[in-house]
């Protein structure tokens, strides 16, 4: 258990720094609100179009995101295999085409079934 | 530099799951490149002929494989493991069945023509007219069936971890797809899924602790570090218990079964009675293994637990099943009583115990398969029947589908010559042996008021009038007449001859380690 100790004491200070941040921000800080200090700051972009009135968000992103997940991972996984490829030997280069074939299965599968047409 | 030491793969052993998921990618190519009007049929005989592939398979790998660890020990051929993925594909397979009616429903099968179109909107209309079909639902049966069959080898908590996810992520797809009813459907799928990561997590965070207890993720190594203890450490108890939370709710035990009656109810019938009957074999085939091989050696900290936790499950099952006016909302709490009744074998922790389990298990998913698949036949214009009123009478109009029913509703309470019976007696007596007395006790008094809920069901079938908005009986294809005609053939046999099926799991009830 004496061991944990630093975890603890470091995990309390943190949450003491966040509390006291927060609760000193709040007493200190101006209040001037306006319609910039309610808008997405560096964290995201505004959704467009947006879904009002229970409409739908775009399924087009969406796609944009799951092709960019399978190149990620496919260069995420091969970089490492490409630099301990001569350990890895045959073993590891049959391993690795049977990876790669398995991310151009739902790659083939977007583009037949039209997801890479925007309209 | 040294070349890395390659792990030693047994390719025969693991065939039954090789097959399985290179189905299910083949299917996805097929999706892709077949032409609409061929979809449905060559997803259907792909996935078919695979399930029935990796049945024969599990039968030549148990006569043939030495038992052992297999594929560098992350997983193990022994045979509650064979038998349990034999059982997993038998039901699975059943399953499938059902699932490919098109007849009992005049719209085409139990899945929305297109699950991305709004529910009740102009698309969804049009969509119906043109009488398309989703194919997507066969690959990720396979994808489920594989997550399945590696579910119950699993050697290592990784593994069973990633097992785990390989099995539920189609399950929640699966689970939004229903024809009718569909935005029901789809807060069944948002439910299952939100507290199905919740689940997973919890697992994935005991498996942790678990790690950091033992140095291992191995079942093996970490029994080695459990009986080496000397005193109790906090650590793996920890470890357990979340470990525990993590497959009890995956097998909807109380009190962590609180999504199965609105899951059960929302998905598609055919994937409720798949998932009442395969998953839940699976779950409870993990979760023997993992109290009996990594964790035995701590039994008396789980056991305690698992009594309550079984004691809870079949009162809370039995007694809130009373109160259903839903058929569907009914079978779903009559299979948490049922996993209260697995349960009490699994506390026996001996051998009796496991293959009591065992037996109940294919007891139980054959009628819990059958009955849904009845189920979808009773039907009214917009849909299932599933309101428990409209089932008045419904035994004068179509004897045999109400006798087939009863059977499946007698099997579930426990009367003699179904294989129930044979099921409940042989976790008793192993609960017996074990020194579980108290358990059975509770067992009885469920048994009890389960059996008054389906005796009630019997009665409204064949001796209420029907009602005007009673239900009709469609007429279903060749499909689901097999599907539900081995579930109650099954059903009646275990119940007459139980005697070779008992030997088998007599038998085969011994984890290796």
């Amino acid at each position: 258990m004496n061991a944990a100790w630093p975890i603890v004491a470091l995990g309390g200070l943190a949450f003491a720094f966040a509390a006291f941040s927060v609760v000193i921000a709040a007493f200190t800080g101006p209040k001037r609100f306006n319609r910039a200090k309610v808008a997405a700051y560096e964290c995201g972009i505004e959704p467009t179009p947006q879904p009002i009135g229970g409409g739908r968000f775009p399924v087009k992103y969406y796609l944009v995101a799951m092709m960019f997940i399978i190149f990620d991972i496919e260069l995420v996984f091969l970089y490492p295999w490409a630099v301990a490829f001569d350990q890895l030997g045959l073993f590891g280069f049959i391993a690795m085409m049977l990876f790669l074939i398995n991310l151009i299965v739902p790659y083939l599968y977007e583009w037949r079934r039209g997801g890479l047409e925007w309209d | 530099m040294t070349p890395i030491s390659v792990v030693d793969i047994d390719y025969v052993a693991l065939a039954p799951v090789i097959i399985v998921l290179v189905a299910a990618v083949i299917g996805v190519l097929l999706e892709a490149f077949l032409p609409e009007a061929a979809r449905r049929s060559g997803q259907l005989l792909l996935t078919g002929s695979a399930v029935a592939l990796a049945f024969l398979t599990v039968l030549i790998v148990a006569a043939s494989r030495p038992f052992g660890p297999i594929a560098g020990g992350s997983l193990m051929l022994d045979g509650p493991g064979l038998f349990l993925q034999g059982l997993i594909l038998l039901t699975s397979g059943t399953a499938i069945l059902i699932m490919a009616d098109r007849r009992v429903d005049p719209g085409g099968d139990a899945f929305a023509g297109r699950v991305s179109t709004l529910p009740g909107g102009e698309e969804e209309r049009e969509v119906s007219r043109r009488g398309l079909m989703q194919t997507e639902v066969w690959p990720l049966m396979l994808f489920c069936i594989g997550g399945l069959l590696l579910f119950v080898t699993s050697n290592d908590l990784l593994t069973l971890f990633i097992a785990l996810e390989i099995l539920s992520l189609p399950l929640y797809l699966l689970v939004g797809m229903a024809r009718r009813r569909r935005l029901l459907s789809q807060e069944a799928a948002l439910k299952y899924f939100l507290m199905g990561a919740l689940a997973s997590a919890i697992l994935l965070f005991g498996s942790a602790l678990a790690y950091a207890y033992a140095g291992t993720i191995e079942f093996a190594g970490i029994a080695e570090r459990i009986s080496e203890r000397t005193t109790a450490n906090t650590l793996v108890i920890a470890a357990v218990a979340l470990i525990l939370v993590g497959l009890l709710f995956k097998i909807g035990a109380v009190p962590f079964g609180q999504w199965v009656p609105d899951v059960y109810q929302g998905a598609p019938t055919p994937v409720t009675g798949f998932m009442a009957a395969a998953v839940k074999v699976a779950a409870v085939g993990a979760l023997l293994r993992v109290l009996y091989v990594p964790f035995g050696g701590m039994r008396w900290e789980w056991e305690p637990v698992l009594w309550i936790v079984a004691s809870l499950t079949m009162l809370i099952g039995s007694l809130v099943a009373l109160a259903q006016s839903d058929i569907k909302r009914m079978l779903a709490y009559s299979s948490i009583a049922n996993a209260g009744f697995i349960l009490i074998g699994v506390a026996a922790a001996d051998q009796v115990g496991l293959s009591s389990v065992l037996f109940y298990l294919l007891a139980y998913s054959v009628a819990t398969l059958a009955a849904f698949g009845i189920v979808t036949m009773v039907r009214v214009p917009t849909g299932e029947a599933t309101s428990l009123e409209q089932w008045a009478g419904i035994g004068r109009r179509s004897p045999l589908l109400a006798t087939a029913f009863s059977l499946i509703l007698l099997s579930f309470a426990g009367i003699p010559l179904t294989a129930g019976f044979i099921a409940k007696f042989g976790v008793f007596t192993a609960a017996i042996t074990a020194g579980a007395l108290p358990l059975v006790i509770v067992g009885i008094v469920a048994s009890a008021i389960a059996a008054a809920l389906y005796v009630r069901i019997i009665v409204r079938m064949y001796f209420t009038d029907p009602v005007s908005a009673s239900a009709g009986v469609a007429s279903p294809s060749p499909l689901t007449v097999a599907g539900v005609g081995l579930g109650v053939a099954l059903t009646v046999i275990l119940g007459v001859f139980p005697q070779p099926v008992l030997n088998l799991v007599e038998q085969t009830s011994i984890f290796v380690r």
